[in-house]
């Protein structure tokens, strides 16, 4: 039993220990090891494609996340309030949301961004000289109603514990609803709401189906990765690999972290 | 700035106004008023035509068992319920439709509701900075001092409430709704989460700052004693209606009805058949054919009726002592004795009449040497104890 558990952690993570063992590898394959050196890192980080691939990926993490937490808090909100089938209809879609495949949410929002444009442009572009067309615009639309609905199950999660009488107190005190949500519901759920905007923003990062639908010319770190391997595999994508993946355990950490804090706070 | 104070000057005023001309002053008399205030969640009612006015500067309780409506009263007052049907009134205003936050009353709630992010002064401080105009920071601090002085945490200002104990908690949640000096000061059982100790020190603590403050204090309790020590005038609540409103000694001497008189104290409460009526007593004959005369209840006219007799009204004789004059006797035997220090309660099943309480203080027991388990005793009712108890709704 033992033996089995190990070997499925063996299956699960050493091609990936391996990338990043590679990555420092002096040789031209990424498939073996010779010798030591950074030297792939530094050629990864001066590849001016690398860098604005990297630059695309991480605007449209940032603003999708943005994005995603502020329609998804809302969302959360909204749904503690309300009650009934309205409530467990608007929950399940929620949960729904999470589970379907990357590919069928890529093709879906590919056809409907493709079909609203054809209907928009025709009137949008004479009147404004904008065509809309599928790029950064499309990407964060599209990360952002899919990592919407990690906020809204993170931000609900958090609602659940808090005490209803804190509000109740709160505008007891002669706080406005806004003030309310201001002084009390945001300090009590922001460790929630930050921890939905890093999960959100590695979501978005790391994404490659949804984004090689609908990134139209646009390239992302993951897109430029995917093309390059056709070109040939060096270990600079083993280097470019691991830095990504180093990144984005970093933030997942830290959203634990933030979330566990949720948690342990003490409560009254 | 000095509401507090002035609150207190005037409710003299008024009660010296009250004695020469009631008729003028009955408005303002009263901060607030239920006006057949019903509250419906669905299908349940959970107050059903509440009408009662509270008298400025009193400490008024609503008493009654979980679900008899009396935290949705008080929610009605703090405006986190809306009246499904009549009014609530503060002041001389309706305030039906206004919502918590611009009610001139503040709350100290069942498990403190402090918020956990903030210190004890910003707790203490969070009403005064909902102010518009704001007020300045200044005189924030000033106040916060003040009220944290009063409930004596002026050394915890800086303190998380994490680190409170459960009594220094709720002293600062009292703090942090006088600090606002609100027209009615409401608490939501606010005793319901200290040991019993603690309990007795924050009641005597609380009635000492209401005295000292004149504010109106309004409490939801489901605990008889809390009630019966703390307030000037309790309203006792079942079923989502108003059984009886009266002082302690009112509802304890004079229980309106049958739940009343459970409620309040223990009662033996008896069925009987009224015979006559005459200077306010009335004669009735028990199950048991004994005739005992009780006092009256107004404008009654039923040939029957419950008639109550606190535990401690009665007393025991041997069968053959002599019996002392204008008092009734009933023939018993009893069935268990507790010692309880003060007194001793006594369960005895008197003679076709069923079981009946008498608690026996310690010093006539010392004199007759008390009655064991089995024995054969009288039970004395003096003439003109216990009462006549109205129909329950």
């Amino acid at each position: 039993m033992r033996l089995y558990a190990l070997a499925v952690y063996a299956f699960l993570y050493l091609p990936i220990c391996i990338i990043a063992l590679f990555s420092f590898s002096e040789g031209r394959s990424a498939a073996s090891m010779q010798g030591f050196t950074f030297d792939w890192y530094l050629r990864a980080l001066k590849n001016p494609f690398v860098m604005e691939a990297l630059w695309t990926s991480v605007r449209v993490a940032f603003l999708s996340a943005f994005m995603a937490t502020v329609v998804g808090t809302m969302a959360a909100l909204a749904l503690t309030g309300m009650h009934g089938r309205v409530r467990k209809m608007f929950d399940l879609l929620v949960q729904i949301a999470v589970m379907i495949p990357g590919i069928v949410i890529g093709i879906a929002t590919l056809i409907a961004l493709v079909t609203v444009f054809d209907l928009v442009n025709p009137w949008f572009e004479p009147a404004t000289g904008w065509k809309l067309s599928l790029g950064t615009g499309s990407l964060i639309g599209a990360h952002g109603m899919f990592t919407m609905s990690l906020v809204v199950l993170l931000v609900r999660g958090r609602m659940e514990t808090l005490d209803h009488a804190l509000i109740e107190a709160s505008s007891d005190l002669g706080a406005t609803p806004f003030g309310t949500f201001r002084q009390v519901t945001l300090p009590q759920i922001l460790p929630a709401v930050l921890a939905g905007f890093l999960l959100a923003f590695t979501f978005s990062f790391d994404d490659f189906i949804i984004a090689f639908f609908v990134a139209g010319a646009e390239t992302t770190l993951p897109i430029y990765v995917f093309s390059s391997i056709r070109r040939g595999v060096t270990p600079e994508i083993n280097a470019i690999g691991t830095m990504v993946m180093v990144a984005s355990l970093t933030i997942l950490i830290f959203a634990q972290v933030l979330l566990r804090r949720t948690q342990a706070q003490p409560r009254r | 700035m000095l509401d507090a104070l002035a609150a207190t000057g005037k409710t003299m005023q008024q009660d010296q106004q009250m004695s020469n001309s009631p008729d003028k002053t009955i408005a303002s008399d009263s901060v607030a008023e239920f006006i057949g205030t019903t509250k419906r969640f669905g299908s349940i009612t959970a107050a059903d035509g509440l009408s009662l006015r509270i008298r400025r500067g009193e400490f008024l309780s609503f008493l009654g068992p979980s679900g008899c409506g009396k935290t949705t009263a008080l929610r009605m007052l703090a405006g986190f319920e809306r009246p499904t049907e009549g009014d609530v009134l503060i002041d001389g205003s309706n305030v039906s439709g206004l919502p918590a936050h611009r009610r001139p009353v503040n709350m100290v709630f069942q498990h403190y509701a402090l918020f956990p992010h903030m210190n004890v002064a910003q707790n203490v401080g969070y009403g005064l900075r909902q102010r518009r105009p704001r007020m300045p920071k200044a005189e924030i601090a000033q106040k916060v001092a003040k009220a944290l002085g009063t409930v004596r945490l002026s050394d915890f200002s800086d303190r998380r409430i994490w680190e409170l104990s459960g009594g220094q908690q709720q002293r600062v949640a009292l703090a942090r709704a006088i600090v606002n000096e609100p027209k009615i000061l409401l608490l939501d059982e606010p005793m319901a989460a200290l040991d019993a100790k603690l309990r007795g020190e924050m009641q005597r603590e609380l009635l000492a700052l209401q005295r000292s403050l004149g504010i109106t204090f309004v409490l939801v309790t489901h605990d008889q004693e809390e009630a019966l020590a703390m307030s000037d005038r309790i309203c006792i609540m079942g079923n989502g209606r108003i059984a009886q409103v009266g002082t302690p000694g009112d509802l304890y001497d004079r229980p309106r009805s049958r739940y009343v008189a459970d409620f309040v104290g223990k009662a033996n409460i008896l069925t009987a058949e009224i015979i006559e009526t005459r200077d306010k007593l009335v004669t009735v004959r028990l199950r048991s054919g004994a005739l005992v005369a009780v006092q009256q209840n107004p404008d009654d006219s039923r040939a029957q009726a419950d008639i109550a007799i606190r535990p401690e009204a009665l007393s025991l004789a041997a069968p053959d002592a002599p019996l002392p004059v204008a008092t009734a006797t009933l023939p018993a035997r009893v069935t268990h004795r507790t010692f309880l220090g003060d007194h001793t309660e006594y369960l005895l099943e008197a003679d076709d009449l069923g079981t009946l309480q008498v608690n026996v203080p310690q010093q006539a027991e010392r004199v007759s040497g008390g009655h064991d388990v089995g024995a054969r005793v009288h039970v004395l009712w003096p003439e003109g104890t216990g009462l006549v108890l109205a129909a329950d709704d």
